[in-house]
């Protein structure tokens, strides 16, 4: 036995872990192995007020160097794990070797490598000015970037894309968003709620396009036009490209982990091979308000609860995932709050007007209560996240009366 | 340096030197303070937070105002009079020896 713990990924995933492995009294040695050079830091302001603001990068970072001395956490940035050998196919034991050549051996094993952002493959894709936004340096660059620009394309309306156009447009940007699909957000919300924020941005003067595809960049070594697929040509001095994120399974599934579009793992945050563990962005996992299923989710709220689930099932204590979901977005000065999923649902209600900007939305399947999604209204979010987490229900036609608290309504089922 | 004193509900304390400018959470978590869970990373939307603030530096930390109010009514376990969202209150030298006590559990 190696009796040492490896962590590979050092985001918000990968730190949780660690910790819940020193919390709970493990003891022996613990690396966390990170790609980027800087220490772990958080992810979520880097699309909000890291853009806005000059904050100073440190300011994000998840914990002091102090914490990792105490706790004992050999924190390795900037020099990440390329591959992993197991010793024997029933064990847990292996070894680990990173880009430096550096040989790191474990008998605990977690994954929490995150994803990378979709690239584009089209023409010009590789013109200066043209930028991703996932990591910290990419935020830093384009926060410089701003700075200069006038005209600006974002190319995907996700929450990414729309939280950068916000940014963009409140710093009194010319701001245009080109989406593919047919409404915004399409993965991450219901149409309902997809015209909500194709009104809320075009009020502020954002050029929506939907249903458009982007054909190529073009400019001289910097991007000057977005070219549409019908000929048409946008003019841009900076393109942010957020077009969705790709897990990073690669390194578990030629480790022999079972992967389907991510690293498979139970409500218990483990994988296919005992001893090893997978958490956050990476992992495709059961539903946690059902056990059933499969879902991805990315967010941090998902990262850092099954972070938690994992590293107490390394230590083989009992641990099952079925933290609500919630998510967040700020874009101008409206707060989108989202707990539950409302991906099967087959009703809603909406409690009051879209157009106020201060509504929710909430979902039903055979009436059981799925999920919400709220603007400005953070009594309906918490209603809605605290009923879930109570396996409780708010009644559908109640509901509907805006003027009646969400809260006043929750009853067990 | 500014001092900042976390209480575990079970009375156990920890000191740490705070930067002026950071919130009580960040300060909690980037410390490893184990009562204080901040999943939403600062943005008033987790509720797990959630501190019991000395009543004699509640005059200096002021009450919660607008949606904090919807968090402690609805979002924590065990509200009082002298809860706060530690995400909410900002780190100034007034605040040197602050003590704050973490609630049972975070939601």
């Amino acid at each position: 036995m190696n009796n040492a713990a490896l962590v590979i990924g050092a985001g918000q995933a990968g730190v949780q872990v660690a910790s819940t492995l020193r919390e709970n009294g493990y003891d022996a040695s613990i690396t966390l192995a990170g790609a980027e050079s800087h220490p772990p830091y958080s992810r979520p302001p880097l699309s909000k007020e890291f853009l806005e603001e000059a904050i100073d990068p440190t300011r994000l970072e998840l914990r002091t160097d102090q914490f990792y001395n105490d706790q004992r956490i050999d924190v390795r940035v900037d020099d990440p794990v390329v591959d992993v050998a197991f010793v024997e196919p029933a064990r847990p034991d292996g070894i680990a070797t990173t880009a430096s050549g550096a040989e790191i051996p474990f008998d605990l094993l977690a994954f929490t490598t995150g994803a990378r952002p979709r690239r584009l493959a089209i023409p010009g894709a590789d013109l200066r000015g043209v930028l991703y936004l996932r990591v910290i340096d990419d935020a830093i660059a384009l926060r410089r970037e701003l700075g200069s620009a006038e005209r600006v394309v974002v190319v995907g309306g996700g929450f990414i894309g729309l939280e950068a156009a916000s940014v963009a447009k409140s710093a009194g940007k010319t701001v245009t968003i080109v989406e593919a699909l047919d409404r915004l957000a399409a993965r991450a919300v219901a149409p309902v709620m997809s015209t909500f924020l194709y009104d809320a941005h075009t009020r502020r003067g954002v050029d929506v396009r939907l249903n458009t595809q982007v054909a190529a960049f073009e400019g001289a070594g910097r991007v000057a036009t977005v070219r549409l697929a019908d000929g048409s040509a946008i003019a841009a001095d900076l393109v942010i490209v957020g077009v969705g994120i790709l897990p990073r399974y690669e390194l578990a599934e030629r480790a022999g982990i079972e992967c389907d579009g991510g690293i498979l793992v139970d409500s218990a945050a483990r994988t296919s091979r005992p001893g090893v563990v997978a958490a956050g962005d990476c992992t495709v996992m059961p539903n946690p308000l059902t056990g059933a299923g499969r879902v991805r989710l990315e967010s941090t709220q998902n990262a850092t609860a099954q972070a938690k689930v994992a590293g107490l099932s390394l230590l083989g204590l009992p641990a099952a995932h079925d933290a609500v979901p919630w998510f967040w977005s700020d874009q101008y000065d409206l707060k989108i709050q989202i707990a539950g999923l409302s991906q099967k649902y087959d009703d809603f209600v909406v409690r009051g007007e879209p157009d106020s900007e201060h509504f929710s939305v909430v979902y039903y399947s055979n009436d059981r209560l799925l999920a919400t999604d709220a603007v400005n209204q953070m009594a309906d979010y918490l209603a809605v996240r605290t009923a879930l987490g109570r396996a409780s229900t708010i009644d559908r036609v109640a509901a509907a009366d805006a003027a009646v608290p969400l809260k006043q309504l929750i009853r067990a089922i | 340096m500014t001092k900042i004193v976390y209480t575990s509900a079970g009375g156990a304390e920890r000191h740490v030197d705070a930067t002026i400018g950071d919130s009580v959470m960040s300060t909690a978590v980037k410390n490893g303070v184990t009562g204080i869970v901040a999943e939403c990373g600062g943005n008033c939307t987790c509720g797990t937070c959630h501190v019991y603030v000395d009543p004699e530096f509640m005059n200096i930390v002021g009450a919660p105002t607008g949606i904090e109010v919807d968090m402690l009514e609805m979002a924590v376990s065990d509200p009082r009079g002298n809860s706060r969202l530690s995400c909410q209150i900002r780190i100034t030298s007034e605040l040197d020896g602050l003590r704050v006590t973490t609630p049972e559990t975070q939601p």
